[in-house]
Formats: structure tokens, C-alpha cells, sequence
């Protein structure tokens, strides 16, 4: 039976991994992340979940831990934050690398120093090219769902790649909401047990992870590249059957709000996206043909869902909670990569906002978008980076 | 104790791995394989082992591995036993195949975590007491004076000692070995694979390139080391101590063959000062003063 609960998006994760069946999780606590692995130990130890919890010293053991259940297998989930994700580097790459379909929730923190517990996504944009499907969320049902989606997508044979569910500390992680869950049978009926088409296995001995020479390497790399190709294929399938299913959902890989008709579409990731809506609504009571467009996959980015959104659009205001420094904030660089090769593009500006969990505010869009509009009656993007709320 | 007649006669390390000739470290994988037999998982890390028994599309193996980056073999271990224990397999055994700079160096971390969990799996460092892989740069392992290509005029520290870090976490089966004596270690690592919980066995693999001697001394240099007593053989099984002939024989200091013997056959040791020898010398009796006060012990446990 559907269950409606209010819970925190860190609880929600961990529900969520239950619901998933995951038999291994080997993790290890940081804030904001802790209260994902208090909840599984409970529901472990509680016997509401038939599952094992690794205690690991650490998350580079952490991940090595899951690699090891995963080609071992089992269904595997882990959770971290910022130093440990980037203490996991080597280990995600392996886990890629390896081909194994590990869920890990990221609950978003800055990076360090200086020590900052609260959002922003710095810890898991800086793990872009490692080879893990990235989702970025905005409410705690959005939570649920896609991690059991994730599952979904990554356990299929033509993707068989990793995936961090990704959600903001504090703002998603320590904050309750009401949320669905669906009934178990029927999230059995969608997500079947883990059925690894590679597996350390005595009766069939196999050497996973041996040397293999340049003559070989880049076959290897492109099975990967292939796989990512596939995995945006089927991210919008997925979304759909689930939509179908359990009544929520999210349009793929990109959220959109009010596009349509829009001149001008802000682009944002995560929680930032939720008050976009509503930076929209202010703004269209104004007369401002304004939409907003949440992108909720990062990896595989969708370029081809960026093109058509803003074909009709005259300008885009680009929001990131993160900035690659000697560039932009990645979100900015991969909107104009998108566009590139396409004729009369909108003009961009990026805003970098929200660092280390300060407050984004419906106001602060709604000044981005004026300030937006102003270059599009110039026909000039004066600035094309600006830092938000910045003292003086 | 087992016998040469009752090691099976199938071969679970075939031929045209890419060791080095005289290599100690594949003598110790092959008598492990025979010894555990084909129901073993191999986890093995960045090392010797993870380069010279596969290089795609083959493999020399004929138990399955899971090679896995240099710190993590403890950790990814861990992984394959919860997953094999979830999933209800039983009668697997689940061996971490190290090299002594993946285990007393980078590895440590892991491995003292798995062994605090309890994790039910043997390790086993083999130790060449130096990161052979690489090209021979000194180790937490190298012995005292020995020359490695980062510490060209001889190392200025002793050796660690990890059996005896891995006996404090008190974990129920601790054990050295050499290749030298065979018998001995298949017969501890059957020891260990009868045991639940982590078992540490450390290894002493002699290295012809690393140590420079000549390729076909390896069974000498590992008896030599233990006849001198700079590597002993024993065991702490549930935290007492035992030691293992010929090191049981040893502990009489005029038992022990002088160590300039052991010095002499390898190049890694031919700078040494005569003070290099004296102090080598100092450490081995005092090491064996400690094997000493622990035989005495052995009714207590030391963990």
C-alpha cells in the first residue's frame, strides 16, 4: 500500500535504499550525509531490512567495499558528502571503470578549507568525469524516486555504468516533507533483483581488472562512452514507466516550467530550480515571458534537450551553485557547449550563486533575470560571469 | 603437519604468467592455490601479483580475481565477503593476495579496518621488503641497510613490524612464512582457511632482481634469512604465540647462523658499514629477546 510519510530527504535516501533491496551498503558518516547511514544501521540492525552495513574506516574503503559487493553480487548503495566523495576519487573511477551498478547518494556540501558543512556543488561536479550518471534532485520525493530509477537504469545490460543521486545538505538533507512511497510489490514489480551480467564467481573463474595493453585500453573506453549514450536514451523511458507507474514524473532529464512561449529561461540545478518556478510566476504577473529549466542530469548532459528548449528562447540566465576556477560555473560551460553548433542561439549570462549553503532567494532570480533582460535590450552581454550577493 | 604427498597435484597457476625468473612471489601463489584449492577469490591490489599473473585477454589463473587499486584490497574483500554471505554462498574462500608496500604502507588503513570489523577472510602479504612492482623503492618493509632505488646508501630504519600490529587487533590466527619452507606455510594457510574470522599470514618472498642475487638462490635466501633469525616463523593462534621450526630450534643465539651469510649473497646489502652489521645484528637479538618473552608467555594472551 502507498505510504504517505513526512521525512527528511537524508531519511528518504535511506528509505529509498531499503525499498531498492540493496543487500550491501559500506559507508561512511560525514555531515550532512550521517543521518543516511544512522537510518540504514537502525533498519539493519532493527531487521526491517535484510541487508548488510559495512562499518568502513573510511570512504575510499567505503567504495572499495561496494565494488567488491557489486562483483560480488549484490545490490550495493553508499552515501557521502564533499572530502569523502573526494576521498572516493580513485575508487569511482574503479567502480566505472569496472562496470558496476552502484547507487550512491551525495548529499551536497562545500569543499574545504575553509570548513563549510553547507550546500553546494562543488563536491560532486568535481567528480564530472569519472564515469558516474549524475542526478541532481529537488524535493525529497524526487529523492525516492530517483534513486530507485537508478537502480533501474544502471542494473540495465546496455548501461551497466554507476549513479550519484545528488540533493543539497541542510536544505534537502535535514528538511522534512511530505512524501509517497509506493507499495513495495509494485516497486519489486519495477525494479527486479540484481542480475549482474559479470560476477566473481568459483565455478566460472575470471580475471576482473588485469592489465590490459594500449592496443586494447581505448575498446575498453569506449564501451563506456557507449554505455553513457545509452544511458541517455533510456533515462526519459525510465522516467516515463515510472511516471506511469507510481504517478511522479520529473520530464527526463530536464525539468520545465513555463518554456514554452518564454524569451527568456533560467537554468539551474537542484533546489535553486524550485525557486526558479517561482522567480517565474512573480515575473510573468509582471509581463515577463519568463520559464525555468531544472537540469536533473548533469551526466549524460543532454544536449539535445538544451537545444530544443531554447529554441524559441532570445536569452538565457544560467544559475550554478559552483564555479570551475579559470572558467565559469560548469553549468554555464556545458549550456553554450550544447548550443554551439547551432545557429541563432540565445545569449547566455552565468550567475554564480548559493556557494557554500548561502541563500538563493526568489528575489535574487528574479534580479538575475532583470539584469538578463537588460542585455537582451542591449543586444550585448556585458557580464558574462557575475557573482551573486558578493560583500563589498 | 602436512606432506609434500598430500599437496594435490592440480596446478591452479598456469604457465605464461610474466614474473621475473626466480620470482619467491610466485612460488607463494602457487603453493596458496594449492592450498586453499579452487574454491578461493583472489582480491589483489597494485603489485607484483597484479601485473605478472594476467595481461588481457589472458590470464595465468585458474581461480577467480578481482584486481583493485593499491590501498583497497582489505576494503574491496570486505566488499566480495558481505556480498557472498548475503547472498547465502558458503565454502568460499575470500583471499587478499597483497605485496608488503600494499599492506604495511598504503594498505594499512584497510586492513586494520577489516580486521577491527572481524571480516571473515585471510590476507596474505607477501613480502619482498620492497615495492618490487615499481622497480624496487623502499618499503615501511625493507630491512635496515638495505639499498633500494630511493634509498640508494642503504635504508636508515627497521624493518615494520605488521604481524605483530595485526596480533594487537586480536584477531583469532596470525602467521609469517617463507617460501623456503613450503610445508609450513600450506599448512598454515589450511589453518587459516579453517578459522572464522581475519587471518593475517605475512609472507617473505626473496626477490632476485630486488635483492641481487643470482636467480636460482631464492629457496636459499629465504632459509638463509631464517637460519640467521632476520625472519622468523611463527604463529599467534587466538593471541599465543608459538614459534615454528626451524625458528623453534633458534632462540639460542649460537643456534643462529652469523647474518653476514645471508648479507653477503645480495647486492641490496654491499654498501653496508661495518656499524650497518653491528646494528642489524642488535636488532635481531632483541627482536628474538621479544619471540623469547612471548614463548614464555604463550599461556597469556598477548592480545
Amino acid at each position: 500500500m502507498t505510504q504517505v510519510i513526512v521525512e527528511t530527504g537524508n531519511r528518504v535516501a535511506g528509505l529509498a535504499c531499503k525499498a531498492a533491496r540493496a543487500k550491501v551498503i559500506a559507508a561512511y558518516p560525514i555531515t550532512p550525509q550521517t543521518t543516511v547511514v544512522e537510518q540504514i544501521a537502525e533498519l539493519v540492525e532493527g531487521g526491517k531490512m535484510d541487508a548488510q552495513y559495512i562499518r568502513v574506516e573510511s570512504e575510499h574503503s567505503a567504495m572499495a567495499a561496494c565494488i567488491g559487493a557489486a562483483v560480488g553480487g549484490a545490490r550495493t548503495f553508499t552515501a557521502t558528502s564533499a572530502h569523502g566523495l573526494a576521498l572516493m576519487h580513485e575508487m569511482l573511477h574503479w567502480a566505472s571503470a569496472a562496470r558496476l551498478p552502484i547507487v550512491m547518494a551525495v548529499v551536497n556540501r562545500a569543499m574545504g578549507p575553509p570548513w563549510n558543512i553547507w550546500a553546494d556543488f562543488s563536491d560532486s561536479l568535481s567528480q564530472r568525469d569519472t564515469g558516474w550518471i549524475q542526478f541532481y534532485c529537488a524535493d525529497n520525493q524526487e529523492i525516492f524516486d530517483t534513486i530507485i530509477q537508478a537502480y533501474k537504469l544502471c542494473e540495465d545490460k546496455r548501461v551497466f555504468m554507476p549513479a550519484m543521486v545528488c540533493f543539497e545538505g541542510f536544505i534537502l538533507s535535514h528538511t522534512s516533507m511530505p512524501i509517497k512511497i509506493p507499495d513495495q510489490k509494485e516497486i519489486d514489480d519495477f525494479l527486479p533483483p540484481y542480475n549482474p551480467p559479470w560476477l566473481l564467481d568459483v565455478d566460472n573463474p575470471v580475471t576482473h581488472g588485469s592489465i590490459v595493453y594500449p592496443e586494447w585500453y581505448m575498446e575498453f573506453r569506449y564501451f563506456m562512452y557507449e554505455a553513457m549514450e545509452n544511458a541517455r536514451k533510456l533515462i526519459p523511458e525510465i522516467d516515463k514507466e515510472y511516471g506511469k507507474r507510481f504517478g511522479f514524473k520529473y520530464g527526463g532529464h530536464v525539468e520545465k516550467y513555463r518554456c514554452e512561449d518564454a524569451d527568456l529561461i533560467i537554468l539551474s540545478m537542484g533546489t535553486i530550480g524550485s525557486e526558479a518556478k517561482l522567480a517565474v510566476d512573480n515575473l510573468r504577473h509582471r509581463g515577463h515571458k519568463v520559464g525555468a529549466a531544472r537540469v536533473r542530469v548533469f551526466r549524460p548532459f543532454p544536449n539535445d534537450e538544451i537545444v530544443n528548449l531554447t529554441k524559441n528562447a532570445q536569452m538565457l540566465t544560467i544559475i550554478d551553485r559552483q564555479v570551475s576556477y579559470g572558467m565559469e560555473g560548469p553549468l554555464h560551460t556545458e549550456v553554450k557547449a550544447s548550443l554551439y553548433s547551432n545557429q541563432d542561439s540565445p545569449l547566455t549570462t552565468g550567475f554564480i550563486a548559493g556557494l557554500g549553503g548561502r541563500d538563493v532567494t526568489v528575489q535574487d532570480i528574479e534580479r538575475m533575470v532583470e539584469k538578463s533582460f537588460k542585455y537582451l535590450q542591449a543586444g550585448k552581454v556585458e557580464k558574462e560571469v557575475e557573482w551573486v550577493g558578493l560583500r563589498e | 603437519m602436512v606432506t609434500l604427498k598430500e599437496l594435490p597435484k592440480e596446478e591452479y597457476f598456469y604457465p605464461g604468467h610474466v614474473a621475473c625468473t626466480g620470482c619467491g612471489a610466485v612460488i607463494a601463489i602457487r603453493l596458496a592455490q594449492k592450498a586453499l584449492g579452487p574454491k578461493t577469490v583472489f582480491v589483489i591490489p597494485a603489485c607484483c601479483s597484479s601485473v605478472l599473473h594476467s595481461a588481457f585477454p589472458f590470464s595465468a589463473f585458474a581461480t577467480p580475481c578481482l584486481n583493485i587499486a593499491f590501498e583497497a584490497a582489505a576494503a574491496a574483500a570486505s566488499g566480495v565477503v558481505s556480498a557472498y554471505e548475503t547472498r547465502g554462498l558458503k565454502n568460499i574462500t575470500v583471499l587478499a593476495w597483497a605485496g608488503d608496500g600494499g599492506t604495511v604502507d598504503i594498505g594499512l588503513q584497510a586492513l586494520s579496518g577489516a580486521a577491527e570489523r572481524g571480516t571473515n577472510f585471510i590476507y596474505v602479504c607477501y613480502d619482498n621488503e620492497a615495492y618490487g612492482n615499481t622497480g624496487f623503492q623502499r618499503s615501511g618493509s625493507s630491512p635496515f641497510g638495505s639499498r633500494t632505488t630511493t634509498t640508494p646508501t642503504g635504508k636508515r630504519e627497521h624493518k615494520k613490524d605488521v604481524p605483530m600490529i595485526m596480533a594487537a587487533h586480536g584477531i583469532p590466527y596470525v602467521a609469517t612464512a617463507c617460501v623456503s619452507y613450503p610445508l609450513d606455510f600450506v599448512a598454515k594457510l589450511r589453518k587459516a582457511k579453517e578459522m572464522v574470522g581475519t587471518k593475517y599470514i605475512q609472507v617473505l618472498t626473496p626477490c632476485p632482481p630486488g635483492w641481487r642475487y643470482s636467480t636460482e638462490k631464492t629457496i636459499e635466501m629465504g632459509r638463509l634469512a631464517v637460519q640467521t633469525g632476520i625472519w622468523a616463523l611463527y604463529e599467534i593462534e587466538h593471541g599465543r604465540f608459538k614459534l615454528n621450526p626451524p625458528s623453534s630450534t633458534l632462540t639460542d643465539k649460537t643456534k643462529r647462523k652469523p647474518i653476514e651469510e645471508y648479507l653477503k649473497e645480495q647486492g641490496r646489502f654491499n654498501q653496508l658499514a661495518p656499524e650497518d652489521v653491528s646494528e642489524l645484528k642488535r636488532w635481531i637479538d632483541e627482536t628474538w629477546e621479544k619471540y623469547k618473552r612471548l614463548q614464555l608467555n604463550n599461556q597469556t594472551n598477548i592480545s
